[in-house]
């Protein structure tokens, strides 16, 4: 099951259009996927997913070969897949981050 | 499989066998609650473990779970600590205890001249009832096929899908090859996985109760207007349901799926049995589980001896009923919380270990803690315990085929 691409990512299953970081990464690192290199736009915990291939809005984002989402927009190649870009097709995912950007800002 | 490893268990008078002797003090009304904790305080490290059911109001499902506790096998005696006023049927309990071959006491604060002196006698008997208890109880030597092995998840990051829940799966397999029986549970968690579920199960009318478990599932929760996911979940790298469930559901494993069960049904034999924990009917109540801690307490009413519980984000729950085995995916999280963790399955992720090493360890850490060695959320003292209201219609034959 664990199709391992390189020491940082990890595609679950051959259908998959997200890795897995299989480490945390700081803004700006620089990571080879293929022939492109992709630089982090932000940083990234373990666990946390970049897109394998450019995925179009409403397109099922797919991980352990099953779908887990849809996108919410465009997604380009490398770009961090979360909760700003995708979105479950069952129920909303609710999350603290809007309280806890207002604590850390003020 | 190689020769099935053996150990002592407790023999109970149903011919059932546990792998602890512990004695529950039960409150029957929150108003009890004090004075219950109070009488276990101190002998809360020598085999006395509380529990209790808050509401006034009855409900049969806290009932049938009361009741399903204070005779599990792990449990050698039962103190019930009644208010007095409450609508808990206290009688039928001590009944059904006394039946089984239990000690059993009950206290009723209101008949015995309140707090201190209910305190006093409970622990008076307690005291007694402990010290009695090694000689009192038979032992009988006891085989892995008897077994009864939950798992759940709790605090899940993205880790939790990669390491520890398939390694739980491994383990689920060679349980089940064991001929041992294996739960795992269902809050809202396998929302998503239906199909392949489904595809798991050993019969066509098994499959299809999957499916309409799993839409009553979605429709609750969707009722409910949250799914089955904390925001930890979300800093942790998981962002929906389906991707939460999908790695929830690897904990599994791969055997074929041999039953459908609701809380407090014990499994008729070995293999792998799904445990639906949505109540039936319409949604009342609330949230099917409110915790994890809820869920486990599901898990020991359906005869579980122990509970593998895989974590990323740090859970650090546990029972002295059923010992809750830790099994760790997160590497980070190991290192900042090694101390309530008993397997490391992040060494996948450092490429230190095998899924199938880890599911072994897993498995070998299981066979220990039924011959008797502490988790270490039991050595801590952990003893989390919830029940709320629910309702249940019982299984249909078409959940357990023959």
């Amino acid at each position: 099951m664990l199709a391992e691409q390189n020491e940082f990512l990890l595609q679950i299953s051959e259908q998959d259009n997200v890795y897995v970081l299989m480490r945390a990464l700081p803004k700006g690192a620089r990571l080879p996927l293929g022939e492109h290199t992709i630089v982090c736009e932000t940083s990234l915990g373990l666990g946390h997913k970049i897109a394998a291939r450019a995925i179009a809005a409403g397109e099922k984002i797919i991980k352990y070969g099953a779908p887990i989402g849809s996108a919410l927009r465009d997604i380009h190649l490398g770009e961090h897949v979360h909760l700003h870009n995708i979105k479950s097709d069952y129920i909303p995912t609710y999350t603290l981050d809007e309280e806890r950007s207002y604590v850390s800002q003020s | 499989m190689s020769a099935n490893p053996e150990f002592q268990g407790y023999l109970r008078q149903d011919g059932r066998k546990g792998i602890r002797n512990t004695i529950l003090v039960a409150y029957l009304v929150e108003c009890a609650h004090h004075v219950a904790r109070e009488i276990v305080y101190p002998f809360r490290k020598d085999g006395a473990h509380l529990i209790g059911f808050g509401g006034c109001y009855p409900n049969q499902y806290a009932f049938d779970m009361m009741s399903r506790l204070c005779c599990h096998p792990n449990v050698g005696g039962v103190l019930l600590i009644s208010l007095g006023c409450e609508s808990f049927n206290r009688y039928s309990l001590a009944k059904r205890v006394k039946a089984s071959g239990r000690p059993i006491e009950t206290l009723v604060i209101q008949e015995r001249g309140g707090t201190l002196s209910t305190i006093e006698k409970g622990r008076a008997w307690l005291r007694q009832t402990l010290a009695a208890l090694e000689e009192t109880t038979k032992l009988a030597p006891m085989t892995v096929n008897e077994l009864i092995v939950g798992a759940i998840c709790g605090g899940s990051d993205a880790t939790s899908g990669i390491t520890a829940n398939p390694a739980i799966g491994r383990c689920f397999d060679l349980l089940v090859a064991h001929d041992a029986s294996a739960i795992f549970e269902e809050g809202g968690e396998l929302i998503g996985c239906e199909r392949i579920m489904a595809e798991r199960a050993v019969t066509p009318e098994l499959a299809n109760e999957i499916l309409s478990t799993m839409e009553k599932t979605a429709r609750y929760y969707t009722i409910m207007g949250h799914g089955s996911f904390a925001a930890g979940n979300a800093d942790g790298g998981l962002t929906t349901i389906e991707e939460k469930s999908m790695g929830a559901y690897a904990k599994s494993g791969s055997s074929p799926i041999r039953g459908l069960l609701k809380p407090g049904d014990a499994p008729p034999r070995g293999g792998l049995y799904l445990m639906d924990v949505v109540p039936d009917g319409e949604a009342r109540f609330g949230f099917p589980n409110i915790n994890d801690t809820a869920e486990i307490a599901e898990l020991i009413a359906c005869g579980a001896h122990l509970t593998l519980f895989s974590t990323g984000r740090g859970s650090v729950v546990g029972s002295a009923i059923s010992p809750v085995i830790k099994v760790c995916a997160n590497p980070e999280t190991y290192r900042r919380m090694a101390g309530d963790m008993d397997v490391d399955a992040g060494r996948i992720l450092e490429g230190k270990a095998t899924l199938d090493e880890v599911g072994q360890e897993i498995f070998e850490q299981t066979l220990a803690v039924a011959r008797g060695a502490p988790t270490k959320s039991e050595s801590l003292g952990h003893q989390e315990f919830v029940l709320t209201y629910k309702t249940f219609e019982p299984i249909g034959p078409a959940c357990l085929p023959l």
